[in-house]
């Protein structure tokens, strides 16, 4: 009797945890897998979006999607803005955590704070204020010209090249801050005692920042970098509010791309964008799973 | 004496280290202070590369009143932010306190499953949630808005590493106390997770009000715009008027930075909250 009892209580316990995370689970699947699922469907049909049917062949629109130069070179620019902003920024957020987290600087919190700043403000205004720094009657080119460095304007957002350059500026910019917090957050939890030993030892400041930094903050660095490649391949903010993917669709990302197909004037292209998309999805997967294989090497 | 000495020897040995920091805040720093003084001029003194204060930041104000929906727009995005952050929390504090503090086997298994949602990225769900979003009559609307953000894996798992510091010993008490599992939740796990939840909702917020994509996807009435799409309209004109889209973007970013400078520690605590 006694022993049924408490049996109950604890059922009754496990159907509270359950219930618990009852309603989280299911929006989860209501909101990101069932879509997901849909999308996979919508990407093997053809027709306006009141109106789709299966496509003939069924993979038309994934044979279409690898013949189409503009979603290549949409493919072509967010890994162009990945393989050079990446890695320039995660390198620069470990050095800034590893400066900010010297004892003896000062003002550490004040540093902390000015290149923690630009986390709070909008992906649509900063890219926006880059706009209308680096316009050709704008801040940039009046500062280059009084320095003496060029002699007429530059167009910086009309020509690829440098409209490309100015989005990877603007994009170190805005997410540099955000990976050194957790460079700080995980150098915080390696002992102030390593670094110490380290120094009786010997060892110089690059030395330290290779053998000790580094290695310990490797999950982190990972972590990061899976964030940043995950966050680079569905760039959409940036390219239509900096550059609207101009000029000539030359900087377009592959989220603007497939906005454009889906909800752009005019068109409603579901099933073509639901296989850009699910291309995206598979990117995004693979490269993870990759990333936490590397990872997960142990030494 | 040695002390101070060695003090100052650190302190000239840290001079690159100080100019390093210096440039790379005013790099920070300069695009945001550059935003409110442009607020200040017209746009003819923007153009000519003035980067002081002017006095021209009321008739960019009025420009801005007349020329676009502003206070419409920003009382949609805070009340899609409020309403969002508010159910994102409870929905996934909840579940975060179910995973962690009743686990076993099954649940570790759903915890997994859900985490694979990280990965899949706006664009394709866009498509399908705007479909079931106007089919449920839901468009224009704050669910609309709200609907697809209010359970994230990020946020259950903040929760869920969070949970650990929390004692089980508490719960064995408040049971024996006779507190049903819910009250626990209620009376005992909200209060002693209180700096979690700070965290969560700055972060929550944070993106909510930042988001730009599902908002142009599913408010498809300028009645229902957000302020980032409201200032992104004001730049898609032929000629821009830039004291009036600096002055627009401003009051964008002052939520945002209002917060950031208030609730600065709970923000990177959201930031990086997942990992612990």
């Amino acid at each position: 009797m006694e022993k049924k009892k408490s049996m109950s209580l604890l059922a009754k316990q496990r159907a509270a945890g359950w219930g618990f995370l009852v309603l989280a689970s299911v929006m989860i699947i209501v909101m990101s897998f069932y879509p997901m699922v849909q999308a996979l469907m919508t990407s093997f049909k053809t027709g306006s979006s009141a109106n789709l049917k299966w496509a003939e062949p069924i993979i038309f629109n994934y044979q279409r999607m690898f013949q189409d130069k503009m979603f290549m070179r949409s493919v072509g620019n967010t890994f162009l803005y990945l393989i050079i902003q990446v890695p320039i920024m995660l390198i620069l957020a470990i050095l800034l955590a590893q400066l900010l987290n010297n004892k003896d600087l000062k003002f550490r919190g004040l540093f902390r704070t000015c290149v923690f700043l630009p986390c709070a403000v909008s992906l649509v205004s900063y890219a926006l204020i880059f706009r209308t720094i680096f316009a050709t009657q704008g801040l940039i080119n009046i500062i280059l010209t009084n320095l003496g460095i060029i002699s007429e304007n530059i167009n910086w957002l009309g020509q690829t090249g440098t409209a490309r350059l100015v989005i990877i500026i603007a994009l170190i910019w805005r997410w540099t801050g955000y990976n050194m917090v957790f460079y700080l957050a995980g150098l915080q939890n390696i002992e102030y005692s390593v670094y110490e030993a380290a120094k009786i030892d010997g060892a110089n400041g690059w030395k330290t920042f290779w053998h000790i930094t580094v290695p310990l903050l490797r999950p982190v660095i990972i972590m990061t970098f899976i964030m940043s490649i995950n966050g680079t391949l569905q760039l959409f903010d940036e390219s239509v509010n900096l550059t609207n993917g101009g000029p000539a669709n030359t900087t377009i990302t592959m989220s603007h791309y497939i906005y454009n197909n889906s909800f752009g004037v005019g068109v409603a292209n579901f099933g073509y964008a639901s296989a850009m998309s699910f291309f995206v999805f598979i990117l995004v997967a693979v490269l993870a799973a990759i990333n936490l294989k590397v990872g997960d090497t142990r030494d | 004496m040695t002390d101070k000495k060695s003090i100052s020897t650190t302190q000239k040995r840290l001079i690159p280290t100080y100019i390093f920091l210096i440039i790379v805040s005013i790099f920070s720093v300069f695009p945001l202070f550059w935003m409110i003084t442009a607020a200040t001029n017209q746009t003819v003194d923007v153009s000519r590369g003035k980067i002081w204060f002017g006095t021209y930041f009321l008739e960019n104000f009025n420009n801005l009143l007349n020329s676009s929906n502003l206070w419409k727009s920003f009382g949609n995005s805070f009340i899609y932010s409020v309403v969002q952050t508010v159910l994102c929390i409870f929905i996934c504090s909840l579940a975060g306190f179910g995973f962690e503090l009743y686990h076993d086997k099954g649940k570790d298994i759903l915890f997994g499953v859900l985490l694979m949602a990280m990965m899949i990225p706006g664009v394709a769900t866009m498509i399908p949630l705007f479909t079931m979003m106007s089919k449920m009559h839901f468009l224009n609307t704050v669910w609309g808005f709200v609907l697809p953000g209010i359970s994230t894996p990020f946020m259950i798992m903040m929760f869920r590493q969070n949970s650990r510091n929390f004692p089980p010993d508490i719960m064995e008490a408040a049971r024996i106390d006779g507190l049903s599992e819910l009250m626990i939740f209620f009376r005992m796990y909200m209060p002693v997770m209180k700096s979690t939840y700070a965290a969560a909702a700055v972060i929550t917020f944070m993106n909510s009000w930042n988001a730009y994509l599902w908002p142009r996807v599913v408010m498809t009435d300028n009645r229902a715009q957000t302020m980032p799409m409201l200032i992104a309209n004001l730049a898609s004109g032929y000629t821009i008027d830039y004291g009036m889209l600096m002055t627009g973007v401003l009051f964008c970013s002052l939520p945002t930075m209002i917060v950031f400078f208030i609730l600065q520690k709970q923000f990177a605590e959201g930031i990086t909250g997942a990992v612990k």
